[in-house]
Order: structure tokens, then C-alpha cells, then sequence
């Protein structure tokens, strides 16, 4: 009998909970009378794609969605290129400066990124004038420091991934005479790949989520705006199209629940094995 | 190989890595140290006024103006709401947790990770909506139609704060369930074998046994939502009206860019850094006092 209490209680906070996230994708299928109707009911009997529609074409969501994954995926990528090499660096090699590196990792993930919007801003303001796509206004200036931003986590979780590789494997391989390179890319790379996932998901959302460095950057580009921007700028008092708006938020939540879902498992234990170092 | 040519092929592995974080993580930690000992706004910009060495001018005005206090006072208070409202929630639903069947805790699980990966700017404009004034549903449901909870300053900061805690107790859930599952079954057994009760197992077995992870939750979660600036930006219209809603990101955000007083905004930037940076420093000698190996 008390399980039971206990049970229903649960499943009741799990309702609760989920319930926003209930909202938003039962009303970007409404139609547009029953979202701005004084009466709002948790069901819709006429479900519509049209605040879809209105979301990607008068809002252009599209093109920030595209936007938002171009970034994304280039963080994603150059990170795990770079991170890789230098966690390879950092467990295979024995070299002076070595601890102070690893220190200098820990400490500066501490810094709050919020705090430097300002020296960022007028450091992308002057390589813009050399290299326009890294500068302002364009999607290389995110690129850039998202880029920065997760690099200190990839290499101190990844230290951990490539630690785990035997020595001898290594020794194996060169002894069946395998280059360096290809000791790397072909036997290393792939073993440490569980790790490079976790490590790439949260990459991924950081960029995908970023909102403060967005509204920064991007100031007078309105094409080159991320999703988070344009779904702030069409929020506006009085006048929101409420339907078009949780069209994109649920354009937006969606993959990254997909991801979070597919990988929450790996995740979680790529994370223990990173705290263990 | 040789140590030499260890270190430089180390060197070279290493080389992409330090330049980006050269580049763009310590020169800007360095300048935004300088940009804060100067007087630098529009004119100086563009160019149009020379620069002015104010040394800790900024500071000074700062410390000496009543907004910057009752900003940090706010920011405080508000963290400080977030926080505790998050280790409740999380810590008494990852006990809940272990006392249900696995489909119901699935069900709470799969319900939490959606609230947990809602991108900041969605989870804020929903909770805008659901609670706007007119169309929203929980005024419907309260009766209420008209209310509008983004204009009082209390209800707004109430707000976000829900919004917070909704996002971010999944976190410590799932870590406190998860070290509640790693105790070892037999050191329980062994306390209800001595005929402990069931308070003072959590009280006396558990809670010591679980106290590096609550550790780790806790200065985590401090840390998190005293940069909060996302949600209050979104859901306070950018600080709320007046600026009473604003906490130090958002108040030095706003200095910098919608003032122009580029360099009040880095000394906030600062401020705000060696706040973070002295909790950070608690963390890890409290981290190492636990036993925990670095």
C-alpha cells in the first residue's frame, strides 16, 4: 500500500516535470485560436503544421537552424581533432612542463567565460578586420570561442580515455611496423572513441545552447543569427506569436533530447571516468 | 626515442590545443584585467578620446555605488534560493527513486533528462508562456487570468528560479541516486541487523558515506547558478524593469554593451571571477580534506 502511494506520487512529479516540455510541443500543433484563446486546454482536437510553417518561413528558422548545427558541428569536430592530440600528448609523453600544463587545464575551467564577453568582443572585433569570417557578425567568431571554451574539458576527460590504452600495444604496433601516424589514427583514435563521444555531446550543446556569446557577436547580422537569438528576438511583449515561437523552441529542444537520450549512458560514465582522472 | 625528441613531438601534438587557448582563453583573461584599469567607453572605441589609465578607478565607482551592492545582494539571494531549492528536489527524489519499481523510475528519469536538456533559451520561453499573463495555462488553472508574474520583482525572481531549479535538479538526482546505489548493500544490512531505524540509517550511514558526492553537487551547483544569465535575461526582458531584477552577469553585460562603459563591465567581469575563483578553491580543499585524490 505505501509503495503504492509512493509510486503514484513519482509518477505524479514525473508529470509535472515533463509538463513544460508537454506544452511546448502540444502548442506549436495547435492551431492558432486555441493559443491565443483566454481558455487554454491541455488537448487539441485539429492539430496543424501551420505554426511550423510560420516558424521556418516568416521567421526563417530554417536558416538559423542551420546556422546554430554549422557551428555546432565544426566545434565539434575541430575540438575532438585538437583535444585528441593534445590528451595524446599529455599521457604518452614525458616532458618538463608537462604538470603545469595539466594544472593550467584545471584552473582555467574555472574561470566563468560569462566574465570575458568584453575582451572577446574587441578581440574578434580586430580579427575581423584581418580575417572578416572569424570576425563579428560572422559564425567563425563562434566557432572560435566555443571552440576555446570546451577544449579544457575534452583534454582533461579525454587524458583519462587514452591513459587506459595499454603501452604495449603501442609497442606491438611499432613493432609490426606501423608509423606513428598510423599508430595514432588506426589504433589509438578508435579505442578512445567512447570518450570522444561524451566529450563531443557536450561540446555540441554547449555551442547549440550558447545564447550570451550569440547576442554579442552577432550584432547587425541578422542572417548570420543562431537559433537561441532568433528565438529571444521574436519574443517580444504583446505581440507574440506564441505558436510560431514553440514551433521553434521544439525545433530546437529536439535534437539535443535525441542526443542527450541516445548517449546519457555513456555519458554518465564517461563523466565518472573523467572526476577519477 | 629521446627526451628531446620526446618533448618535441609532445610539442607538436600540443601545439593546435595551447594556440587556441593561448589566443583566446589567457590573452583575454589578461585583457579583460586591463580593459578594467581603463576608462573605456563609446568615445574611446571609436577612437574619438584618448585612453585614460584609471588605475582601480573602476573599482572604486563600483564599490562605491549602491546599484553594484544591491546587484551582488541579489545575485547572492538568488543563487543562493536556486541552489538549496535544487539539493532538496534532487536529494529527495533520488530517495524516492530507490523505493519505486524500475519502469516508474525510468518514468521519472526519462522526464528529468528532458527538463536537464532543454536548451536555456526554449526552457525559459516556455516557462514564459505557460505562465504568461493571458494565454498562459497556470493562470487558467489558478484562476488568475490577467496576473501578470514578470512585472512584480519577487514573482519574476520566483519564477526564474523555478525555471532553475526545473533544469538543473535532474543533475543531482541522477548523482546522488547513483551514489546511493554504490553503497554497499551489506553496510545496511549490518545497521538494520543492529537495529538501527530507518532515519538514522540515512542519518548516521548514509549521509557520512554520501558526503564527498554532496560535496561535489553542491559546490557545482553554486557555481552554476550564480552565473545565471540566460534565464533572467529571457524571462526579465533583460534584467527586469528598472534593472531590480538584474544579478551581476546580466548587470555586467548590460554596462558594457547596452552603456558602453566597456570598462565598469570588465571590473564586474573580475569581480565576479574572483568570486567564483575563491568558491573554486573551497571546492578543492574540501574535495582534498574528503580523501579524494586529484
Amino acid at each position: 500500500m505505501r509503495r503504492w502511494l509512493t509510486e503514484g506520487f513519482v509518477l505524479i512529479i514525473a508529470a509535472v516535470v515533463a509538463f513544460p516540455l508537454f506544452w511546448m510541443v502540444l502548442s506549436a500543433f495547435k492551431p492558432e485560436d486555441e493559443i491565443i484563446s483566454a481558455d487554454p486546454v491541455p488537448w487539441t482536437t485539429r492539430p496543424t503544421l501551420d505554426s511550423f510553417t510560420r516558424a521556418l518561413t516568416v521567421a526563417n528558422f530554417g536558416r538559423y537552424f542551420m546556422n546554430s548545427i554549422i557551428v555546432a558541428l565544426i566545434v565539434v569536430a575541430l575540438s575532438i581533432l585538437i583535444s585528441f592530440l593534445a590528451a595524446t600528448a599529455l599521457t604518452r609523453f614525458r616532458f618538463r612542463s608537462r604538470t603545469t600544463l595539466l594544472i593550467m587545464l584545471l584552473v582555467v575551467q574555472m574561470v566563468p567565460v560569462e566574465a570575458l564577453t568584453v575582451p572577446l568582443f574587441f578581440l574578434m572585433r580586430s580579427v575581423g578586420d584581418s580575417v572578416p569570417v572569424f570576425g563579428l557578425n560572422h559564425l567563425g567568431s563562434l566557432v572560435l570561442v566555443h571552440l576555446a571554451f570546451s577544449l579544457p574539458f575534452a583534454i582533461w576527460m579525454l587524458r583519462g580515455f587514452v591513459a587506459a590504452v595499454p603501452v604495449e600495444l603501442e609497442e606491438a604496433a611499432t613493432l609490426d611496423g606501423a608509423s606513428r601516424f598510423r599508430f595514432l589514427w588506426q589504433v589509438l583514435f578508435p579505442l578512445v572513441a567512447p570518450g570522444l563521444v561524451a566529450t563531443s555531446v557536450l561540446s555540441f550543446i554547449h555551442a547549440w545552447n550558447d545564447f550570451l556569446f550569440a547576442k554579442t557577436f552577432i550584432i547587425s547580422a541578422v542572417e548570420n543569427q543562431t537559433l537561441p537569438l532568433a528565438l529571444q528576438v521574436f519574443v517580444k511583449p504583446d505581440q507574440n506569436d506564441w505558436g510560431a515561437i514553440m514551433a521553434g523552441s521544439t525545433l530546437m529542444t529536439i535534437p539535443v533530447l535525441i542526443f542527450f537520450v541516445l548517449v546519457q549512458r555513456r555519458l554518465v560514465s564517461g563523466l565518472a571516468g573523467a572526476v577519477k582522472g | 626515442m629521446t627526451a628531446k625528441g620526446q618533448g618535441r613531438t609532445a610539442f607538436a601534438y600540443l601545439a593546435p590545443a595551447l594556440l587556441v587557448l593561448g589566443g583566446l582563453l589567457a590573452y583575454p583573461i589578461y585583457q579583460l584585467v586591463l580593459i578594467s584599469l581603463y576608462d573605456y567607453g563609446q568615445e574611446q572605441v571609436s577612437g574619438g578620446a584618448p585612453l585614460e589609465f584609471l588605475g582601480l578607478g573602476n573599482y572604486r565607482n563600483l564599490l562605491g555605488d549602491r546599484q553594484f551592492w544591491g546587484v551582488l545582494g541579489q545575485t547572492v539571494a538568488f543563487a543562493a534560493v536556486c541552489v538549496v531549492g535544487t539539493l532538496l528536489v534532487g536529494a529527495f527524489l533520488a530517495i524516492l527513486a530507490t523505493r519505486v519499481r524500475t519502469w516508474v523510475r525510468m518514468t521519472l528519469f526519462l522526464a528529468a533528462l528532458g527538463a536537464w536538456s532543454t536548451p536555456a533559451v526554449a526552457g525559459s520561453t516556455i516557462w514564459l508562456f505557460l505562465f504568461d499573463a493571458n494565454f498562459g495555462f497556470v493562470n487558467e488553472v489558478l484562476g488568475i487570468q490577467g496576473f501578470s508574474w514578470t512585472f512584480d520583482k519577487w514573482t519574476a525572481f520566483g519564477l526564474v528560479a523555478a525555471q532553475v531549479i526545473w533544469c538543473s535538479f535532474p543533475f543531482v538526482m541522477v548523482t546522488l541516486y547513483a551514489g546511493i546505489k554504490a553503497i554497499p548493500g551489506e553496510v545496511l544490512e549490518a545497521a538494520a541487523l543492529d537495529g538501527a531505524s530507518a532515519f538514522r540509517t540515512a542519518w548516521s550511514v548514509m549521509l557520512p558515506l554520501l558526503r564527498p558526492i554532496i560535496l561535489v553537487v553542491t559546490i557545482q551547483s553554486i557555481i552554476w547558478d550564480f552565473k545565471v544569465f540566460t534565464q533572467i535575461y529571457v524571462m526579465t526582458n533583460g534584467g527586469g524593469i528598472a534593472g531590480r531584477n538584474l544579478v551581476l552577469n546580466v548587470y555586467a553585460y548590460q554596462q558594457a554593451f547596452a552603456a558602453s562603459e566597456y570598462g565598469l563591465g570588465a571590473a564586474i567581469g573580475v569581480v565576479m571571477t574572483v568570486l567564483l575563483l575563491g568558491i573554486t578553491m573551497f571546492y578543492l580543499r574540501a574535495l582534498r580534506r574528503s580523501g579524494e585524490v586529484l
